[in-house]
């Protein structure tokens, strides 16, 4: 089992959604986030004023997936969330120990 | 020919019955009042359009240009504002600004209105009720109070609001709308301030100045991100800033008349100028129109068409606004960074340089077929020099005034909230509320 954390554009969500479902993905969990990479903030002036803002609005979108369908995920968040435009975002892929599925009590595998 | 005969007879019969009717129901009291429908209708709305510029105008322009913290302190200021200028209005501030002409001051004779009777006028405005007039003019004195806060937005104490706000409007607004408006020395000088360039915006302008100077800068000025919470209030806020100028520009006819008409056309222009200016600056000198920008502009034109509305030509109003584009844009940017004092809000860039501005052009402008009185333009160069002692005159006693009044509230009350309730927010420490 794998967890996907892929931060992206939020305008970028629907498109990643509709992406990851069409691969059969059927839940994620999606957190509205602020950060920055090599993109360092933009400037905002106000009256003269110019403000650098460190902190872009991001999302951050989270998906537990079993081992073979991790790579397609990849792939399709990719292609999805990819404007060509500094600023895209990026994907960690780290393992899974373990799985539980609070209603029913099944585990790993079966609790994706 | 029978036909017409038949509707002349008619209407003439018409025409008598309605006199006889006028004057069995009305028999005296539009003789010796004057009080004319038209203009006191007109009136009641104008003094509605004012009062809606402070709430929800003002407090909506202001508070969306302080961040998410401070956004309930700042609407508290226009707020109080509201409730407690129109309180000492009714008291005292009325009789010793419109009543009586002394060069210096009115009288007390209609302290809380003392004697007012439903039919009563001002000799100001004979053709609207005495209580309107009281009203309307009430509404300027408090948008006036209100706008001083925003120079000083993001570290007042609300306490030591009050008190300056009670003795900023005794001393310096009442004294000034006395000497303009009410008969007092600058009125019989000649000095024309239509609606309030002034009375309104240098005094408040140039007391934010003095007040941001005093109060010192924000803490993290320049340093850090103060930018603000949410402009689309500030956006909404102009909308209704600039749909009650109409009333302020326009009332200040004191009629229903084309003048009124003639003073909301050249408002609305110079509102239109000096967005589109402001907008263009930015465009050319930063690559971008900022939405902040183009309400700072039309604010701006709004302000300084203010005392030359109703003496101008509509036309005036396009060039009017177009130099408020300019003139305040350079006072907000560059002018307060040469200085380095923080104008929160920028109550002096927008409305003193404005007002300031406004004034002088009133003098320039100014066309004897709208306000009966000649500027410079029509070869009366006497006018332009009347209105620089009417900025002078402004600017010292308002500068002068605030510095001492803030000596003074200071020695009883922490003009400023301590560093830790200013980095936590004025609408916690202040009001104990705050936006989620």
């Amino acid at each position: 089992m794998k967890l996907v954390v892929a931060i992206i554009k939020p305008f970028k969500l629907d498109e990643v959604r509709q992406a990851l479902t069409a691969i059969g993905v059927h839940g994620m969990t999606v957190t509205e986030v602020k950060g920055y990479g090599r993109q360092k903030g933009h400037t905002e002036i106000y009256r003269g004023a110019e403000y650098v803002v460190n902190f872009l609005p991001k999302l951050r979108i989270e998906i537990a997936v079993s081992s073979e369908l991790a790579d397609k995920a990849v792939d399709v968040i990719t292609q999805a969330a990819r404007t060509g435009q500094i600023g895209d975002g990026k994907i960690f892929v780290t393992p899974i120990d373990h799985a539980l599925r609070i209603r029913t009590g099944e585990t790993d595998s079966d609790a994706l | 020919m029978g036909v017409l005969s038949r509707h002349a007879a008619r209407a003439a019969a018409t025409f008598s019955i309605a006199t006889l009717f006028a004057s069995l129901v009305t028999p005296a009291l539009a003789e010796t009042s004057g009080i004319n429908a038209a203009d006191t209708a007109w009136m009641i709305a104008a003094t509605a359009l004012v009062l809606m510029m402070t709430i929800p105008g003002l407090a909506l322009f202001y508070s969306g240009m302080v961040r998410k913290k401070n956004v309930l302190a700042t609407m508290a200021q226009s707020l109080a504002a509201v409730a407690i200028i129109s309180v000492l209005w009714v008291a005292f501030g009325y009789s010793l600004a419109f009543v009586g002409d002394g060069p210096w001051l009115g009288t007390l004779d209609r302290w809380f209105l003392a004697g007012m009777k439903m039919d009563d006028v001002n000799p100001a405005a004979k053709t609207i009720p005495e209580a309107l007039f009281m009203l309307y003019q009430m509404t300027f004195a408090i948008i006036t109070v209100a706008l001083v806060a925003g120079a000083v937005a993001d570290r007042m104490r609300f306490s030591a609001y009050l008190l300056f706000s009670v003795g900023w409007f005794m001393f310096v607004y009442v004294p000034l709308a006395h000497w303009v408006w009410g008969g007092g020395f600058l009125a019989t000088m000649g000095v024309l301030d239509f609606a309030g360039g002034l009375v309104v915006h240098l005094s408040a302008g140039v007391g934010g100045l003095v007040a941001a100077k005093v109060m010192g800068r924000r803490h993290g000025y320049g340093t850090e991100n103060l930018a603000p919470f949410d402009l689309s209030l500030a956006v909404i806020g102009t909308g209704m800033l600039w749909v009650g100028w109409f009333g302020f520009n326009g009332g200040s006819a004191l009629s229903a008349s084309p003048r009124a008409v003639m003073a909301i056309t050249a408002t609305h222009l110079a509102a239109c100028a000096g967005a589109l200016t402001w907008g263009a600056i930015e465009w050319s000198t930063r690559r971008k129109p900022s939405v902040l920008g183009m309400i700072s502009g039309a604010v701006a034109g709004l302000g300084t068409i203010t005392p030359a509305s109703g003496f101008v030509a509509p036309w005036h109003g396009i060039v009017i606004g177009i130099i408020a584009g300019l003139f305040c844009f350079w006072a907000c940017t560059s002018l307060k960074q040469r200085f380095n004092y923080d104008d929160s809000l920028d109550v002096f860039g927008v409305h003193g340089v404005g007002g300031m501005t406004g004034t002088l052009l009133a003098g320039v402008f100014a066309t004897t077929a709208i306000g009966g009185t000649s500027g410079l333009l029509e070869g009366n160069p006497q006018q332009l020099l009347i209105q620089f002692y009417g900025v002078a005159v402004t600017l010292l006693w308002s500068g002068a005034i605030t510095f001492v009044l803030l000596k003074l509230v200071g020695a009883f009350v922490p003009l400023r909230v301590s560093l830790q309730q200013e980095m936590e927010g004025l609408d916690i420490s202040q009001h104990g509320e705050a936006l989620q």
